[in-house]
């Protein structure tokens, strides 16, 4: 019975995953990706972990003549996509105003933009939130979240979500553990609760620092 | 906040399977270990469903238990986080059984039902 007047109301069983429209669109830029042999890596973090920096790094060093493109996920302004850009490589905004996250759809959009050739790489950066980007799937191939050693070595286990869906765990900003009362396995022994199979590379974005093992892991992805 | 989006995704999914029919409740499964809050889409349930023919439905909320098995030693374990430590073995390598779920189970639909007062239709 309606609860609301009292009517007969009709049952109907829908048996349904709430998000089970974000899945089919992460599912199809999942194929889009494959069909272009394109590798897209999915980069997660608080904010201010430094996902741009390492981004700008990246796009330095990754030689060998791999093309990449970014897609660039913020609540607001363009300040991401115009850093990126000043490397010399090409970079679509999205804004998501209110939103906290970047969905399947956004992403979509954005690929079609930025348009990017076959064998290429296409990075994107999520907004940075540690929460609410874990449960959308975009149809990226791997997803790595960046975790600064200035936030604190118990960060995994606050945030199980996001660093139990992780391929790849980077731990940035190491240059400056001389300074911090970081502890190194703490942090491993933490992150190993929520996720026994994520590799974790200790880098820092500025100094270059552990950026070749970072190179050769995105090389192993293509 | 995704429960927001989580929300927005739940009428979206409703409305697109049964149209303009009035909806008069609606249940869902939310997991305990689904990562979203039952308290935070209840809150936004009301907003989201305005203007919609789900405006005004008794919301019914479903949140299994967690369950958890350990890949170790076998055992099963109920846990209401995902930090799943075994408590026989110690071990971390556990497999949830559930309390992930995130589903629309069912909608009551009533063609004859009022809509509430002030809504549009
Ligand atoms: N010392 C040090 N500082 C770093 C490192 N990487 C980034 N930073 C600094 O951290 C700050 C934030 O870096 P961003 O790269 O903008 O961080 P982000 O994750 O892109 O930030 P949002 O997009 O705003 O979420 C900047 O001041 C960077 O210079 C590092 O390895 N070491
Ligand atoms: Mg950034
Ligand atoms: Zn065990």
């Amino acid at each position: 019975m309606c609860a609301t007047c009292g009517c007969s109301g009709v049952t109907v069983e829908l048996e349904q995953r709430v998000l089970a429209h974000n899945d089919d669109l992460a599912h199809r830029n999942r194929e889009w990706f494959a069909e272009r042999e394109v590798l897209a890596v999915n980069l997660m973090s608080s904010p201010g972990a430094g996902k741009t920096t390492l981004l700008e790094r990246t796009i330095r060093d990754l030689d060998g003549g791999v093309t990449v493109s970014v897609v660039e996920g913020d609540q607001e302004t363009a300040f991401d996509a115009e850093r990126i850009r000043a490397t010399g490589c090409r970079a679509v905004q999205i804004n998501t105003g209110a939103g906290c996250h970047l969905d399947a759809a956004m992403l979509a959009r954005a690929v079609h933009e930025l348009d990017p050739p076959t064998r290429s790489v296409v990075f994107v950066e999520n907004v940075g939130n540690l929460v609410c980007p874990a449960l959308f799937d975009l149809g990226e191939s791997y997803r790595v979240v960046i975790m600064s050693a200035t936030e604190g070595e118990d960060k995994p286990l606050k945030y199980p979500h996001m660093f139990g869906t992780a391929d790849v765990v980077v731990l940035n900003k190491v240059d400056l553990l001389p300074h911090l009362d970081f502890a190194v396995d703490t942090f491993v022994r933490s992150l190993r609760q929520v996720n026994q199979r994520a590799e974790i590379l200790p880098l820092s974005a500025t100094t270059g620092a552990g950026i070749d093992a970072w190179c050769g892991q995105l090389r192993d992805w293509m | 906040m995704h429960e927001l989006a989580v929300t927005q995704a739940i009428i979206d999914a409703i409305t697109e399977k049964t149209g303009e029919a009035r909806i008069c409740s609606v249940r869902l499964e939310i997991g305990v270990l689904s990562g979203v809050l039952v308290d935070a889409v209840r809150f936004c349930f009301d907003l989201v469903a305005e203007g919609t023919p789900v405006e005004g439905a008794v919301l019914v909320v479903d949140e299994p238990p967690g369950r958890v098995r350990c890949r170790d030693c076998d055992e099963v374990f109920g846990a209401d986080h995902l930090i799943l430590l075994c408590p026989a073995c110690g071990s971390a390598h556990a497999e949830v059984l559930s309390g992930r779920e995130l589903l629309i189970k069912s909608v009551e639909v009533s063609p004859a039902c009022a809509p509430p007062a002030g809504a549009p239709g």
